[in-house]
């Protein structure tokens, strides 16, 4: 078996409040408050992108694993908002973190699930005994169309996990299991700005199909149910959703609150799970079992089951979410907008 | 090695010459020099040219060629010269050894640049490479703010005030106001200084020198012919040069500039005078900050004691030690390859008596002070009216 | 400058992670990396050095007047930073303003966009530095 050897999140510091955005749009603040369940969203400064978020993340992951860069095998970023069209995020990162050249790299997209899918990848990888470790990150610096309900929503950061053998993991991976059909709720084309997304669509049959369809699928094959797990970490790309999909598994509202960071710093997309999952790390003990599962738009799930070792003291190594999360700034929309590149001619 | 003078001078007005090009401006400062010096230009055997960024600004390399052309002067050897804002100094360093060694009798030497053939930010990118473009300007450094962090570490070190930098640009204004050449004739306030754009903190637009177009040249000969060709050869009676790291975090200290400090020293042994018998100073004050460690690195004013000084009024006209009397880099305009060649210009009328308006009675020995860059060159020459 | 893309690339390593260099003659720490020991001259044995990143503030500035490449991120705050092994370098302090700053400030570096000022042209990525909170 695999497990979680280091992992590292990062959070941008600046916020923007719901209510900023709602007043710019002639919105009701309150209403959008709790509609979405978004009260501020993380958003990156104008020199930081998905490559710089990942870079920081992955340099607390190595802190918490405490090995040597040169050691990992393979280095996969997902993100929906790679910095290049065409050039590897995942080059940029290995490169900074002084693990070249002696690896493999490459970048994922799957709208909000490229970072989950990227630890099953260094999941086979260091399984099957090709390598001894594998870094997953999934970063991103999403952007919403404004005025358009993304908007609230779209935040910015980033969290890495090494995947190593279960001996010297924080928390082994006892099982993975994906659900994937081809579901058009949500998508950017070549040269586009923003996305373009499905409405009430991207609800029934495109998140809560698939959370529902992978998490009830692996539980199904481990042969778990909802009481055997401490905590649960639903993808967020808001702060209702997982709430709902909670319910609906029969899942107590304390289990999922630790993981669930959107209300604080929007949806950040392939961050979203991973950091949710990173929070959770945070403060688990040994022997807890943590329930995740992704959800990328187009669609798919990938759901885990993780239990939690006593080499989690590793985690003292590095700095948590919670300061990432408590170390902020607000702007005002105009300083948004310069630093998201939202003004023409920037 | 023989003694050496200055036996002919001439400017343009340093200013925005739209209507004119850098060989315009360079023939017109070489021709005046001759004029000056009672010349055909049959005489020079030799020729020096300080440009720091003509290939970046005009897109002209091979400058010295064209100088000589288009002064007439070819066949003679011409050579072109740079050291960021020194080029002049150095240039100036050239022909005098050239002169000193007797491998040359009587040559030229002139300085130029044309700056407003671009707009601001490429002409501020281009005049960024006296810096180290890697690892100071590539990173977000500007030039300005490589002297404004001198500035920041100077105030601390020293409890300066921005009012001591404003004193320099007030000063210099002042003495500007009464050089017809000047680029900048008009008088400022230290609160004008102080309300002025932020440029990079704590120097403001008036504490900086402006972009100019303009050039400058001497004519030089032994000093045992010199009264052939005027009656008052201003004699160079030391010249010295030194260098430091390319960029400025690699300084021990950046409230000061070593290397003009070394050049001081070096020039003072050289003249056999000491700072307290220089009468005239032409320092490089290409933001306030910088003639404020000019004139303590040149031993006019002890370390930390020159912004006081300069508050005061010890560095005008008619007061301890006149600094700067063309306006300086600030108020008489910054041609960067120029500056280091009107340097020696103004000089000379100041030991000739020629300095007009702005004349400092009694001046016999004079100096200037030319930096490249933020420090990485400096050179100082020391001038004498011969009797 | 006009970018250039090999001048870009020998440099990436150094940049994105402060390589440099110490020299083992003397044991002094060079950022950027040196071939020669200005203090051993040719006794001096130069190696690669990875710096912790960890320094102070030695002086700063805010630049109000950008370069090209810098003009939306005006204005930002620049310093030469002593690092803790002793070298010396130039560097943006992240996320503050003048106001927030001191002269002796610790920081650490941090992974930033250096510039990216041709949407159709590199991003150049490096080191940067922010204020270590007390």
């Amino acid at each position: 078996m695999v497990g979680i050897v280091g992992y590292g999140a990062y959070v941008p510091k600046y916020r923007i409040k719901s209510e900023v955005i709602a007043q710019v749009w002639g919105e009701d603040p309150d209403r959008i408050k709790k509609g979405l369940g978004i009260n501020e969203k993380a958003i990156a400064s104008s020199d930081e992108d998905a490559a710089t978020l990942a870079v920081e993340a992955a340099k607390i992951a190595l802190q918490r694993a405490g090995i040597a860069p040169k050691k990992l095998g393979a280095l996969y970023v997902g993100s929906e908002s790679h910095p290049y069209a065409v050039k590897p995020t995942a080059t940029i990162v290995a490169e900074a973190i002084g693990a070249t050249p002696d690896l493999t790299a490459a970048d994922l997209e799957f709208a909000c699930k490229a970072g989950t899918a990227g630890i099953q990848m260094c999941m086979g990888l260091v399984g099957s005994g090709m390598m001894e470790y594998g870094m997953a990150i999934g970063a991103d610096t999403s952007q919403g169309r404004p005025g358009d309900a993304l908007e609230y929503s779209t935040g910015c950061g980033a969290a890495a996990y090494i995947i190593g053998k279960d001996g010297e993991s924080l928390a082994i991976i006892e099982d993975t299991h994906s659900f994937t059909t081809d579901t058009p709720d949500f998508w950017r084309r070549n040269k586009a700005d923003y996305p373009s997304h499905g409405g009430r669509f991207t609800g029934p049959p495109a998140y809560f199909r698939h959370v529902k369809s992978a998490a009830l699928g692996l539980m199904k094959k481990m042969n778990t149910k909802v009481e055997d797990y401490d905590y649960f970490v639903f993808h967020q790309p808001n702060g209702k959703f997982p709430k709902a999909v909670a319910k609906m598994l029969g899942v107590p509202p304390e289990k999922i609150a630790d993981g669930l960071l959107t209300p604080n710093i929007g949806n950040t997309y392939s961050g979203a799970s991973p950091l949710g999952l990173a929070n959770v790390l945070d403060i688990a003990k040994a022997g807890d079992r943590i329930f995740v599962t992704s959800f990328g738009s187009g669609a798919g799930s990938d759901a885990f089951s993780i239990k939690v070792t006593d080499r989690i003291k590793n985690r003292e190594r590095g700095k948590p979410v919670s300061e990432f999360i408590a170390h902020k700034e607000y702007v005002d929309y105009a300083t948004y907008a310069k630093y998201r590149r939202k003004f023409k001619g920037m | 090695m023989r003694k050496v003078a200055i036996v002919g001078v001439g400017m343009t007005k340093f200013g925005e010459h739209w209507e004119r090009g850098f060989r315009d401006l360079v023939t017109e400062a070489g021709v005046k020099a001759l004029e000056d010096a009672g010349m055909s230009g049959a005489e020079i055997s030799a020729g020096y040219v300080g440009t720091m960024a003509a290939g970046s600004l005009i897109g002209q390399e091979h400058t010295g060629a064209l100088i000589a052309d288009y002064m007439g002067l070819n066949p003679i050897p011409i050579t072109r010269v740079e050291g960021a804002c020194a080029s002049g100094s150095l240039a100036l360093r050239q022909g005098l050894m050239a002169v000193a060694s007797g491998m040359h009798d009587v040559v030229v030497v002139g300085g130029v640049e044309k700056m407003t053939d671009l707009d601001t930010a490429e002409v501020s990118e281009i005049l960024g490479g006296a810096g180290d473009q890697e690892w100071e300007l590539f990173l977000g450094a500007t030039f300005p703010g490589l002297y404004a962090m001198m500035a920041r570490r100077y105030m601390h070190d020293y409890k300066a005030t921005e009012e001591m930098l404003a004193s320099v640009a007030v000063k210099n204004h002042k003495h500007g106001s009464m050089n017809p050449l000047a680029q900048f004739q008009n008088e400022i306030t230290i609160q004008d200084v102080l309300d002025s754009k932020m440029v990079a903190d704590p120097l403001k637009i008036l504490d900086c020198s402006p972009l100019t177009d303009g050039a400058a040249a001497v004519v030089l000969a032994p000093l045992d012919i010199a009264k052939k060709y005027t009656d008052t050869p201003i004699e160079i009676v030391a010249s010295a040069q030194a260098s430091d790291t390319i960029a400025l975090h690699n300084r021990s200290s950046i409230a000061g500039v070593k290397a003009a400090q070394i050049a001081a020293q070096a020039a003072y042994k050289q003249a056999g005078v000491s700072p307290s018998q220089i009468r005239v100073a032409e320092v490089h004050d290409c933001f306030t900050i910088a003639e404020l460690m000019a004139i303590e690195d040149l031993g006019f004013f002890s370390k930390g004691k020159g912004g006081e000084a300069s508050l005061n009024g010890e560095t005008q006209i008619g007061a301890k030690i006149p600094v700067n009397t063309s306006g300086g880099l600030k108020a008489c305009g910054h041609p960067v390859g120029a500056t280091g060649i009107k340097q020696a210009v103004e000089i000379s009328w100041q030991l000739q008596g020629e300095a007009g308006k702005r004349q400092v009675s009694g001046a016999d020995i004079g100096l200037s002070h030319n930096v490249g860059g933020s420090g990485a060159t400096a050179v100082v020459h020391i001038y004498k009216r011969v009797n | 400058m006009k970018e250039s893309i090999p001048l870009t690339w020998r440099k990436i390593p150094d940049r994105y992670r402060l390589l440099g260099s110490l020299c083992k003659n003397c044991n002094s720490h060079y950022f950027p990396a040196r071939h020669v020991c200005p203090k051993c001259r040719r006794k001096g044995k130069i190696e690669s050095y990875q710096f912790s990143g960890r320094g102070r503030v030695f002086s700063f500035t805010e630049i109000h007047a950008p370069p090209a490449g810098f003009e939306e991120q005006i204005p930002y705050v620049m310093a030469i930073v002593e690092l803790a092994e002793g070298a010396r370098c130039t560097g943006e302090i992240v996320d503050v303003l003048k106001k927030d700053m001191q002269i002796g400030d610790e920081v650490e570096m941090v992974f930033r966009k250096i510039q990216s000022n041709d949407p159709e042209g590199l991003i150049h990525y490096g080191f940067k530095f922010k204020k270590v909170k007390k």
